[in-house]
């Protein structure tokens, strides 16, 4: 295997890994502050109890989205250290707070996990609430260093070095606000729909369950109040990505050739010998809308760039099309919920709407996945935007492909034995509570 | 100024991860020593402060990365394999200690856990040591020809895994002593006691070993030293305190020992620091070394990781200092 191959793809599983246990460390602390929250304001135990049982599932994923975590901030240099000795000191910012908040986290979270008899109900709930805060900061932090790579800024390239060094424009830069918006709200919508996904399938057998019951209620309120904003920040993050990355936009939308109006490539097989998508359903002008909010508005297509430095189509197409699918079915069941809870709350636990929801379980973290996959694979040949190619900056020890399959192998089986924990959770947990419903 | 404030932090992070972190690593390496029946007490002391132990390391990485750009990689690039094997070590005892500790069911399972946990407790260490010996040594080669020369001989010597191994002792010396105020039970708080004085005996074997193999791997360690005062008076006090530390041992006066024990750590890392300062990689092979100057990021990053850090620290902390008040504080009072 070719070095650079290995080693975008050791980045991929490292940060496909991640992103979900990142997520979860964003959204979760919510959903068990809602939880206890009203177990302060109620005192049914039903809720403590539920807030309890997600903090063990939180604890488990966070501990190991930290240890990815600190995997990603070593192999940033292991893999590219080219690019690190050029961009650390002008994307360090973002990082350098994200130490803090991901400090923070760690500390409110040990206070939270540990501290249930030894803190006061509303200070051990706002511990939660600072969890919950600070992952949100560390994943904007995050996404600011990223959004750099898709748009850099505070720097001058000159002779291959960076000159007049600004770090503050550099993480304030332009792609910063619309990617960590959308990832953000996407944390939610992930996280929300994977634990009422799981909750509902739990109560498929066993549609009784209270704990289950008030479970899927928080999630899917959460999931669904995001879901429903979600197309949104996208809709915002598509223009901002048309103004800076036309060639990222059209690898996403399939778009070859340059043409004004543009229609809306939906689906489809792009094939990049004959520039053309097959099987696709085509909208005529929506593209042009989507992109410039006009539908006589011009859309650059690939052919304006020269063949090297178009992002590899077909991937990006296809992920494109997953995330936004994805986005969409989980926005309608998001306006199905909120519509049955407004109006026909009998018909919530009945058999096809569990159904559907615990359907929709992976549907999120498929999103955020395909998503990430766009914003990445979508900017290649670049590591840094128009400045250095991914090629250029990767490291030149031979042999990469070994840390690959080792760090593969390590992620597969973790992902195996955090399924295997989860189970025993779920069994445990049944066992509790099959009879507080009886009750 | 700048750089003075962020070589600060850089040191104060290192020596908090050492402290912390390393007596954690230290704990797995004890329960691999004494056997099982200490796992309990262990995981329950590291327990609520064991995920912000390990963040300090992350911040050394950033500082670096973003300070000084060139170490970072340097040290990615030529110590990509121990660097490697330490992250295996860190992902496996981080996921292990947790998932035993949050496992619904107890059972079999948690033998491997326990297993892992005790061999990654020792990796982790151990590569760290070796990385930090890599970096003293000087044998790194820019214009390597082969791949053993240029990946592999840096890092693949007596003297680094000497080094490593110095670190394995060290953290679990660390673990040992903090360990001892942790237990209310005699016969167990004897057994620390014990554990703590063989282990530091050891880590003065070991610590002589470094010596030995630096001179084995061409490096005159003892010059080194002879050239910086800061250095030798460092080792002689951490020398120094040694009898003080084995009476407080002896009648087990928890806080005094703690207190001495952490002074001797920081002591060993302040003579690593002297000794080769300002150099940080030794590169070799005629090739100029890193330094902190040489490698120091722009005027305006320096700027912007020192607000951070400082601002960083005001937050972090407080918050810390609560969280080990409300874990620590109690078993105090209840003694």
């Amino acid at each position: 295997m070719e070095d650079l191959l290995a080693a975008r793809l050791q980045m991929a599983v490292s940060l496909g890994f991640h992103i979900i246990f990142a997520c979860i460390g964003i959204a979760m602390p919510f959903l068990m502050a809602i939880a206890e929250y009203k177990w302060i304001r109620t005192g049914e135990q039903v809720y403590q109890d539920l807030a309890k049982a997600w903090s063990k599932g939180v604890a488990i994923f966070f501990a190991t989205g930290a240890v990815s975590g600190t995997v990603l901030s070593f192999e940033l240099g292991l893999l590219w250290p080219t690019f690190m000795e050029h961009a650390g000191p002008i994307f360090g910012m973002p990082f350098s707070w994200e130490g803090t908040a991901f400090f923070v986290e760690a500390i409110a979270l040990g206070l939270f996990l540990y501290g249930w008899d030894k803190l006061r109900p509303w200070v051990h709930w706002g511990t939660g609430i600072v969890v919950g805060l600070s992952g949100v900061a560390s994943g904007i932090f995050v996404v600011a260093a990223n959004a750099w790579m898709n748009s850099p800024a505070g720097f001058d390239w000159v002779n291959g070095q960076a000159i007049n060094i600004d770090p503050v424009a550099a993480m304030f830069n332009d792609a910063w606000f619309s990617q960590a918006l959308h990832m953000t709200i996407a944390a939610f919508v992930a996280t929300g729909f994977a634990a009422a996904g799981l909750h509902a399938l739990l109560l498929l057998k066993d549609r009784n369950n209270l704990f289950h019951r008030k479970a899927m209620k928080i999630a899917l309120a959460v999931g669904a109040i995001a879901a429903i904003v979600q197309p949104l920040s996208g809709d915002y993050s598509a223009k901002d990505v048309a103004e800076r990355q036309p060639a990222k936009l059209a690898a996403m939308e399939g778009h070859f050739k340059t043409s004004q109006p543009a229609p809306l490539i939906i689906g489809g097989i792009p094939d990049e010998e004959a520039e053309e998508v097959h099987y696709a359903i085509e909208i005529p002008n929506m593209l042009s809308f989507l992109a410039h909010g006009d539908f006589n508005a011009e859309v650059i297509g690939l052919d304006q760039f020269p063949r090297d430095e178009w992002p590899p189509v077909l991937i990006t197409h296809i992920a494109f099309q997953i995330m936004v699918g994805a986005g969409f079915v989980m926005m309608a069941v998001g306006m199905v919920y909120l519509y049955l809870y407004w109006k026909r709350r009998e018909v919530l636990f009945q058999r096809w709407f569990l159904w559907i929801v615990g359907l929709c379980m992976p549907l999120g973290f498929i999103a955020v996945e395909a998503g990430w996959t766009v914003t990445e694979v979508g900017r290649q040949p670049w590591i840094i935007y128009g400045i250095m190619k991914t090629k250029d900056a990767v490291s030149s020890m031979p042999g990469l492909q070994y840390p690959f399959y080792l760090f593969t192998a390590l992620y597969l089986l973790l992902t195996a034995i955090l399924i295997w924990l989860m189970r025993r959770q779920i069994i445990t947990l049944s066992e509790r509570y099959e009879s507080a419903s009886a009750n | 100024m700048l750089i003075d404030i962020v070589i600060f932090f850089l040191g104060f992070s290192i020596i908090f991860y050492v402290l912390f972190g390393g007596a954690d690593f230290g704990a797995g390496v004890l329960e691999l020593i004494s056997g099982e029946e200490d796992r309990e007490k262990i995981a329950d002391a590291i327990g609520p402060v064991w995920e912000a132990n390990h963040v300090w390391l992350i911040l050394v990485v950033v500082i670096l990365f973003m300070g000084f750009p060139k170490i970072y990689s340097t040290m990615s690039l030529y110590l990509h394999i121990p660097l490697l094997i330490m992250l295996v070590g860190i992902v496996l005892r981080g996921t292990a200690f947790t998932y035993m500790h949050y496992d619904a069911i107890k059972d079999k399972s948690n033998h491997v856990y326990n297993f892992i946990f005790k061999i990654s407790s020792v990796l982790t260490p151990l590569f760290l040591g070796v990385i930090v010996g890599a970096m003293v040594l000087g044998k790194i080669d820019p214009n390597a020809e082969t791949f053993y020369a240029a990946f592999i001989a840096p890092w693949f010597n007596l003297f680094a895994f000497s080094v490593g191994l110095f670190c394995v002792v060290l953290f679990t010396f660390l673990a040992a002593v903090y360990l001892i105020g942790e237990t209310k039970n005699e016969q167990q708080k004897s057994a620390f006691i014990k554990a703590a004085k063989r282990i530091n005996a050891s880590a003065v074997v070991v610590g002589a070993l470094v010596f030995i193999s630096a001179q084995m791997n061409d490096l005159s360690l003892l010059e080194l030293f002879y050239e910086s005062w800061l250095a030798i008076a460092a080792v002689v006090l951490a020398t120094a305190i040694l009898p003080f530390l084995w009476k407080s041992l002896h009648y087990s006066q928890i806080v005094l020992s703690r207190g001495l024990a952490a002074a001797q750590v920081i002591l060993i890392i302040l003579a690593w620091f002297w000794v080769q300062y300002p150099v940080v990689i030794n590169v070799g092979y005629g090739t100029e070394s890193l330094t902190f100057y040489n490698a120091v990021a722009p005027q305006a990053t320096m700027l912007q990781l020192v607000w951070a850090l400082v601002i960083g620290s005001c937050i972090i902390l407080p918050f810390l200092y609560f969280l080990m008040k409300t874990f620590k504080g109690k078993q105090f009072i209840d003694k």
